[in-house]
């Protein structure tokens, strides 16, 4: 079953799992289309970031299904490697190879994992850090970077797989409010691109003006959802109500 | 169902202030007091207090020497006979090396084994590396050196294992179980989001283990690897119980062929002891320095 870019890039369908006695996702269901941008905001708690973890096989699910380009995740034969070739994720605490500087970071993915010739893999490393605003850190270890140039060298890393959607989970919430900004452009320069990006985030701000679509999640299930003129001024839920009151 | 149990800052309100504890602390208080008050105990020596400890030491040697007569000096026989001692201690390092060496190899495997995926691999190692880590080092040479033969044919040839290399594999058991461990520590130490960050660029796990995982821990494991190392060059000389020509045995050999004169007895294993010393302390120190160098900084 051959895909095309008329059906969704990736498919949730009552997605049910739970950690031991504790349920985390009762029942989610949407589609994220090519070149959308969703962000999925709620409380601490809600599943936000079990979800998106789902959706590149981090996580496993109970019940329900998952495809990405019509292949499904929930598949015990997937081949997750396959899987996560076309799906980067960037992670709340940057989480770079330590031992490796900003270019091998972004460098080691293509060259060990695709097999890609180093010197081509190289070239267009230099790119993706110059398109993180990053020229001349090239040499730099994670630990001389500050904790938003670090996570723009996760973005560049993960980029270099050529992946067709990005998963960006809570990837400001370990920054300082002026280094947040930095990571921001670098994701809306992403989304500009035509990037099919799926974020987890607490920034308001940026899901009403970059996203197409925002989800609201509490106790495992999408309570309110729509684009984000209505959802911010029009929601209809009381939970949604009383999340956005505190926090807007 | 059955009744819960009474469970104190559970079920009811835990009292913050247990008066059991008050007059203890009350004496901790003050002593803390006192502390800062006056400063504490501190030996503060300094380099001349060794000098003039060992300046005591040659003095009453001298005063030993002297009344021994027209015998000849026990630190005169030492004097004597340190080259056989040395040479001993020889053996000491070269059986420390080969044992640390295969114990090395075959703990790093059985650490890696304790990490795996496959879990009659993980159990199977595991059981291993508790077996030989809880054991006594001396009933597993003593095991060893008595259940190896001590000779194998193979074809026409006979060949001889001696002594020693016997003891090379009695040592590298309990060596590999503790490298073994320091090994599987390192790799769990290594902090969680590094795996998630390595298999969701589609690393497999073996790339995972060898490229991102490993390269970290190796820092990690030279300090216990080197701690270790002391710990097999100091217990060496377990061997001689079983005969191998190490050094407390060349020692036992010198006193008899000076008719195990008593006096020898405090010159021969101070010798003994320094020699260890001077050798492990310098290994210690530096253990104690890259320790610091690699200390995780957060």
């Amino acid at each position: 079953m051959a895909w095309d870019e008329s059906q969704p890039m990736v498919s949730i369908n009552d997605v049910h799992k739970s950690f031991g006695e504790l349920k985390v996702l009762n029942g989610v269901s949407f589609d994220v289309m090519k070149r959308e941008v969703i962000c999925i905001i709620g409380p601490s708690g809600s599943g936000k970031s079990t979800l998106i973890r789902c959706v590149n096989a981090l996580n496993t699910i109970d019940k329900g299904s998952i495809t990405v380009q019509g292949q499904e995740v929930h598949d015990p034969k997937l081949d997750k490697l396959e899987l996560r070739k076309k799906v980067g994720m960037v992670f709340q605490q940057y989480n770079l190879f330590p031992h490796k500087t900003a270019l091998e970071n972004v460098m080691m993915a293509p060259t060990h994992v695709l097999k890609q010739d180093k010197a081509e893999v190289e070239e267009r490393a230099y790119k993706l850090i110059k398109k993180v605003r990053l020229d001349g850190k090239e040499r730099s270890y994670p630990g001389e970077l500050s904790g938003g140039q670090q996570q723009r060298v996760a973005i560049a890393r993960s980029l270099a797989m050529n992946p067709d959607v990005m998963l960006f989970d809570e990837v400001t919430a370990a920054l300082d409010p002026e280094t947040v900004k930095e990571v921001l452009v670098t994701i809306q320069e992403l989304a500009e691109d035509g990037m099919t990006c799926m974020l987890v985030t607490h920034e308001m701000g940026f899901a009403r003006e970059l996203a197409d679509h925002i989800y609201f999640t509490d106790r495992g299930i999408i309570v309110e959802h729509g684009p984000p003129v209505t959802f911010f001024t029009d929601a209809k839920d009381p939970r949604t109500k009383e999340f956005l009151s505190q926090i807007l | 169902m059955k009744r819960c149990r009474m469970l104190t800052g559970v079920n009811t309100t835990a009292p913050t202030r247990l008066p059991v504890l008050l007059p203890s602390a009350a004496a901790t208080i003050g002593a803390a007091r006192r502390e800062r008050h006056e400063g504490t105990f501190r030996l503060n020596l300094k380099l001349w207090h060794g000098g003039a400890l060992l300046l005591l030491l040659l003095i009453f040697l001298g005063v030993a020497e002297a009344a021994n007569g027209t015998r000849e000096g026990p630190w005169a026989i030492l004097w004597r006979w340190k080259w056989f001692v040395l040479q001993g201690f020889g053996l000491n390092l070269l059986i420390s090396f080969l044992a640390m060496a295969l114990g090395t190899v075959a703990g790093a495997v059985l650490g890696l084994m304790q990490v795996s995926l496959l879990a009659p691999v993980r159990t199977s190692s595991w059981v291993v590396t508790q077996f030989f880590r809880n054991s006594p080092w001396l009933v597993l040479l003593f095991t060893v050196m008595l259940l190896l033969p001590f000779e194998i044919e193979i074809g026409d040839t006979v060949f001889p294992i001696p002594d020693w290399t016997k003891a090379v594999i009695g040592f590298s058991l309990p060596i590999m179980a503790n490298l073994s461990e320091v090994v599987r520590g390192a790799v769990i130490s290594i902090p969680s989001g590094q795996w998630e960050s390595s298999e969701s660029l589609a690393f497999s796990r073996r790339q995972t283990i060898w490229m991102i995982i490993l390269p970290q821990c190796f820092k990690r494991m030279i300090p216990p690897w080197m701690n270790w190392y002391c710990i097999l060059a100091m217990a060496t000389p377990l061997c001689s119980i079983m005969g191998v020509e190490e050094s407390v045995t060349h020692v036992s050999q010198a006193m008899a062929a000076e008719d195990n004169r008593p006096d020898l007895l405090t010159p021969f294993y101070s010798f003994l002891l320094l020699i260890h010393f001077v050798y492990t302390y310098p290994i210690a120190r530096w253990t104690i320095s890259l320790e610091r160098k690699f200390a995780v900084k957060l």
